[in-house]
């Protein structure tokens, strides 16, 4: 479970977040909205412990961010905004070194290797460096590096941006496919996304929630029904 | 494996992992040779040690070491590899000591390239080898100061180029803290208190007798503070500016 817990971050004085407190439950996926500088990478820098949060705090499966760091960044495998990778370590190098620090080894260490790299479609590229991918091949090995230890909560930020649309079907296919008794937040612009993958949705604007429900009942609220029209029905689109 | 052991054989493995490993490397022997043979006059001195290599470490670790430091955060807050880095469940300490540590040891394995020159000296006269050995461990722990002052400096920027730059200026105070080259910058508004406590860190007088084979607890003492106060400031500023 993730308990956030009025989290409020400033950057001088403007306020990024501001007092946002959910919890997300093992089985749901969450899908974070919101337009640009809403405050969505920001939360989720804050949860996986990178920034630190101006008041308030997150737990993960009960281990708090703050205070117990390292325990709480076991439970969670994270994707950064960009999919960020060393530039010169090949692929199969960044994966084993993301096993170790994930303590994986053995036999463990090489059946979750074998699987991932089969999961995201990597094997042809797992001898290059990885400033030599594409786009596509460096988000996919993000997200290897990300469910590598298979964990229980899994943190991605927009994991389907610079996809082409079969990797993005792919990718959605995989999280749906582990979705059952896990914790997934997804932050993304693309609503369709949301529609296909997620159990709830949360529109957030400027740090604060807007909007939190089933990805249909959101839509059931526009004459429409389309989610994208609730979208900017309250987020005055984007023109506020 | 414990996570300094981790980050330590992943950041050795990425100087080798590009051509800034040999390249620093062979400029580093050419440079300690020139200055041995040419500045330091070892065939004219006429003496069986290698007082002419030794006196010379200061300055090319003072060029080269921030040279190699320059990379060590700066280049993961640009790439933003950092935030993945921290987000692995390690601590700030760890990630830290790993990455001075594989530095450190990527200037002991160029250290260890200047072996010809021992055997040199050892083939044209009878050195005092346990004053070599010495010596060579106290160039190594003054480089590992040089080292810790670079690396703080270069989680403080994202450019590489500055951090270059500030981390020679700082170095380069250290290493004359105590001649009027740098104590006149500061006599003149400073209590003499501080003034004497400025010249007492000059890296060249503490190096002074380590060169010399002489293993001085009080200058093995000051290069090991040196080196964990940055390293605790490097962790201070790495934790402050990550994000930004």
């Amino acid at each position: 479970m993730i308990e956030v817990d009025a989290l409020t971050k400033d950057f001088g004085p403007r306020r990024a977040v501001d007092n946002l407190s959910f919890t997300v439950k093992p089985g749901e996926v969450l899908g974070f909205l919101g337009p640009n500088g809403a405050g969505k990478s920001t939360t989720m820098k804050m949860v996986t412990g990178f920034l630190s949060p101006t008041s308030g705090t997150a737990r993960i499966n009960g281990h708090d961010i703050q205070t117990a760091p390292v325990e709480a960044k076991r439970q969670f495998g994270y994707l950064p905004e960009g999919a960020p990778g060393y530039a010169d370590m090949r692929v199969i190098d960044f994966l084993r070194f993301a096993a170790d620090l994930r303590k994986l080894t053995g036999d463990t260490r090489r059946q979750r290797l074998e699987q991932v790299i089969a999961d995201v479609h990597l094997e042809g590229v797992l001898g290059q460096k990885i400033d030599t991918l594409s786009k596509g091949f460096r988000r996919r090995v993000g997200l290897a590096q990300a469910i590598l230890h298979d964990p229980q909560v899994l943190i991605l930020d927009e994991p389907t941006d610079g996809l082409d649309p079969n990797q993005k079907h792919e990718v959605r296919k995989l999280i749906n496919g582990m979705a059952e008794d896990k914790i997934i937040i997804i932050s993304t612009h693309i609503l369709e996304e949301v529609d296909a993958i997620c159990t709830r949705a949360m529109i957030i604007s400027q740090g604060r929630v807007l909007a939190d429900d089933t990805p249909a009942n959101l839509a059931a609220k526009t004459d429409s029904g389309r989610l994208d029209d609730y979208f900017r029905d309250i987020t005055d689109g984007g023109l506020s | 494996m414990n996570p300094v052991g981790i980050i330590f054989r992943r950041e050795l493995a990425a100087y080798f992992a590009t051509p800034l490993a040999v390249v620093f490397i062979v400029i580093y022997l050419m440079l300690a040779g020139v200055f041995t043979f040419y500045l330091g006059n070892f065939f004219e001195r006429g003496q069986a040690d290698l007082q002419s290599f030794f006196g010379f470490h200061p300055w090319l670790y003072l060029f080269l070491v921030p040279a190699i430091a320059m990379r060590i955060w700066a280049e993961e807050r640009k790439a933003g590899t950092i935030e993945l880095l921290l987000t692995m469940p390690l601590t700030m300490g760890q990630a830290v000591l790993g990455k001075f540590l594989a530095a450190w040891a990527f200037i002991a394995i160029a250290l260890a390239g200047t072996f010809p020159l021992w055997i040199t000296v050892n083939v044209l006269g009878d050195p005092d080898n346990g004053v070599i050995v010495a010596a060579y461990l106290g160039s190594l722990l003054m480089a590992g100061a040089y080292l810790a002052v670079s690396v703080c400096v270069s989680a403080a920027t994202k450019s590489q180029v500055i951090a270059f730059i500030i981390a020679l200026v700082l170095c380069f105070m250290f290493t004359l803290a105590g001649f009027p080259l740098v104590l006149d910058a500061f006599s003149a508004w400073l209590p003499d208190g501080i003034v004497n406590a400025l010249a007492s860190l000059s890296f060249l007088t503490h190096f002074q007798s380590l060169q010399k084979g002489v293993i001085d607890l009080r200058d093995v003492i000051f290069f090991a503070a040196v080196i964990v106060a940055w390293l605790y400031a490097c962790a201070l500023i790495v934790d402050n500016k990550k994000a930004d």
